[in-house]
Formats: C-alpha cells, sequence, structure tokens
C-alpha cells in the first residue's frame, strides 16, 4: 500500500488506541450491506456492542478462524465487501491464512487486527506480538502487499475507506491497549448463523 | 480382490464419480490439502471451470472456508488425508456442529490394510471415535458401485439438515488396483 505520510513503520510507532473505540469508528464508517467476521473474545464482545447487525457474524470457538470464515463468505459473495477482524493471540495460532488470503487475491476482503500483546481474556499472559513478531511485516512477508499500522483513530478510519472503496486484500493492524471489552456477545451460535445467513440475503 | 468385479467393469474410476456427484448437489468450493490418494480427483476439479479450488496450509482453515462460503450461499467440502482428519475436532466441535453448518469432508484413509508410517496408523484409530463423539454422520466406502449412492445421499442429508459430515475412502476403493510398492504416500 502507498501508506500515508503517518504511516508508521513499526508496531512500535503506532498510537496505542482503544478497540470498543475502533470497532465503534469501523461500524461508523460502513455504507450499509459490508458483512464483518468478529474473531474469538473480546474482539467480537467490542463488535457486538457498537451495534448489531444481521451482518455480523460472531465466532464463540474456533480461535483463529475468523480471517478463513471471512475468506469464505468473500468468495461466495464477491459484490459484498467482507471484513475480518481478529485479535493478535488469534491471528498467530493461524498464520498460514494470510498467505492463503494472498494466493487468493481477494479483491472485497479487508482483515483488522486488534493487537494489544496479551492474551487478555485469559489473564493478561504475553503474545508473541509483545514480544518482538510484527504482524505488518508478516502479513507482508505472507504476501499481503496492502499491509500497514494505523497510526491513530483518523488514520484507522481512512484506512477503512479506502479498504472498502478500492481493491483489496487490505490488512489494518491496530495497536490497542488493554482495557476490558465494553459488552458481551449473546451465546447461541445457532441464532447468530442463522441471523448472519439471513443478512447475507441467503436462503439455505 | 475387487468386492464386485462384474460392477466395477463398467464404472468409472471412484474419483470421477465423487467429482460427478460434487457436481450434481452443486458443490462448487473445493478446499484441499493434499493427499497422494486424492490426486487424481485434485487433478480432476482443477481441470474443470464448475470449481473454485482453494489448497490452504491446515485443514482448519479450510473447513473456515467452507463454512464462511455455505454461510454466503456457496456449497463447499474440504479433501483431506486422516493425519489431516486429526487436527480439526476444536474446529468442528465449536464451529461446524454448535453454529449448525453443514460442512462436508471427505477424508482419504490412511492408516489401515497396510500402511507403513506409525503417524498415520495411530490418528486412524482416533478418527472414527472423534466423529462419534460429535455426533457427526459418517459413512467409510468401501465399494465402488456404492460411492455414488453414498456421497449424494450424505451430501443431501448434511444439507437438509444443517450438520456437518465425512466421508471416508477405503483403501478399498482408492487404492484396491495399486501394488503394494505404489501404496499411497
Amino acid at each position: 500500500m502507498n501508506t500515508s505520510a503517518f504511516a508508521p513503520g513499526n508496531r512500535d510507532a503506532a498510537k496505542m488506541m482503544n478497540r470498543a473505540d475502533l470497532c465503534k469508528r469501523l461500524v461508523a464508517r460502513l455504507r450499509g450491506d459490508e458483512a464483518i467476521i468478529g474473531g474469538i473474545g473480546n474482539t467480537n464482545f467490542d463488535l457486538w456492542a457498537a451495534g448489531q447487525r444481521p451482518q455480523n457474524f460472531y465466532m464463540l470457538g474456533s480461535m483463529g478462524l475468523a480471517c478463513p470464515i471471512a475468506l469464505g463468505v468473500a468468495l461466495a459473495q464477491p459484490r459484498r465487501r467482507v471484513i475480518g477482524i481478529e485479535g493478535d493471540g488469534s491471528i498467530l495460532m493461524q498464520l498460514g491464512c494470510l498467505g492463503t488470503i494472498a494466493a487468493q487475491r481477494q479483491k472485497n476482503l479487508t482483515i483488522v487486527i486488534m493487537d494489544n500483546g496479551i492474551y487478555q481474556i485469559t489473564g493478561g499472559q504475553a503474545t508473541l506480538t509483545g514480544r518482538g513478531t510484527d504482524i505488518v511485516a508478516v502479513a507482508r512477508g505472507a504476501g499481503l502487499a496492502q499491509s500497514a499500522w494505523a497510526a491513530d483513530e483518523k488514520d484507522f478510519e481512512a484506512r477503512i475507506d479506502r479498504a472498502l472503496a478500492e481493491d483489496g486484500p487490505w490488512l489494518i493492524a491496530a495497536r490497542i491497549d488493554d482495557k476490558p471489552p465494553v459488552g458481551q456477545t449473546e451465546r447461541n451460535p445457532a441464532r447468530i448463523r442463522d441471523r448472519f445467513m439471513q443478512g447475507l440475503g441467503v436462503t439455505r | 480382490m475387487s468386492p464386485s468385479k462384474s460392477t466395477t467393469k463398467t464404472l468409472p474410476p471412484w474419483h470421477e464419480i465423487l467429482l460427478q456427484v460434487l457436481k450434481a448437489n452443486q458443490v462448487r468450493l473445493i478446499t484441499y490439502v493434499p493427499d497422494r490418494v486424492l490426486t487424481p480427483l485434485i487433478s480432476a476439479v482443477h481441470a474443470d471451470k464448475f470449481f473454485t479450488v482453494i489448497s490452504p496450509a491446515r485443514e482448519e482453515e479450510a473447513v473456515g472456508i467452507v463454512a464462511g462460503a455455505w454461510m454466503g450461499g456457496v456449497r463447499g467440502v474440504v479433501l483431506m488425508q486422516t493425519s489431516g482428519f486429526a487436527t480439526l475436532p476444536n474446529v468442528l466441535a465449536s464451529l461446524a456442529v454448535p453454529y449448525q453448518i453443514p460442512v462436508l469432508m471427505v477424508v482419504s484413509e490412511r492408516g489401515t490394510l497396510g500402511e507403513f508410517n506409525f503417524g498415520q496408523a495411530m490418528v486412524c484409530r482416533t478418527m472414527r471415535p472423534v466423529l462419534e463423539s460429535l455426533g457427526i454422520e459418517n459413512h467409510t466406502i468401501a465399494r465402488l458401485d456404492e460411492l455414488e449412492f453414498i456421497a449424494d445421499r450424505t451430501i443431501q442429508q448434511a444439507i437438509l439438515t444443517l450438520a456437518p459430515a465425512a466421508l471416508i475412502l477405503s483403501p478399498l476403493l482408492t487404492s484396491a488396483r495399486t501394488t503394494r510398492k505404489g501404496a499411497a504416500q
């Protein structure tokens, strides 16, 4: 990506933001029918809290699979923009999927990584991103050339706007704090799936 | 050796039958982690424009892709070998089963009937108990003349009942004519 002049070159240079705030900003930038896959745990709790939409899919398990699920949705509905939101601990579990998405050149797909460097939900143990792994560098190495850190909230919004308007695949990484989520997703998998399919206009 | 010599003579090879069953059921997305036994099927779907084919790094990823595609209105299948299935209990238990997503799986059975690899032999013993404990419909196909019926009905039932399902391809089906030295890699 031709990054803006303010694009930080690495994780340490990115401003520390807040996941709930960024989820609200993300949802506010949507045009209406974009699909969002929220990764397990606090990532989808804050997505839920940012306003429930029938086009949102909330993962209650299968850690690490937000991006593959998002890729599947994007493949099935190439005219719809699809966003996968994943935590650092989750994406670290399934780094190969970055290469899969790059090889597939999935134009309508955007990955957002919320990176606080810890397994927040299990007690704050350090993840590898807190100890030197830079997800943007990994993504670029996997072939996702349009990968960048968000410098701050305004930059995050500008990158979301661009990702929703231009060909992807995109990866936007946001460095976030360790504040707890502001909501909690309803735990009813079948209902989540059914509502999501209705939101995508799919009748089985 | 062949269980039904008179009928097998007139039937196409297993991979052609399976490809036609997938087509007939509108299963357009093929995901796979490679396997020697599955090679003729993999080559055939790559060569056929009806299919979209993706080979991700792990079987788990493939299940995620197929689950997402199905929710988006496209049917898919995951092709793998026995050791690949052994990596899947978590995603089946926490995505496909509770969310009621009919992820179709085709597993070429390694680890039995002449296996040379210790690891394959061990994971083969875990496969059916895992499927049974998760309540996942599964059928082992050993005969060419039963392949179309079992595969077709299993796919239909999976979709109609919103449940994942596994087709296990026995060496009796896929390798009956190979010599011992030519066994699966």
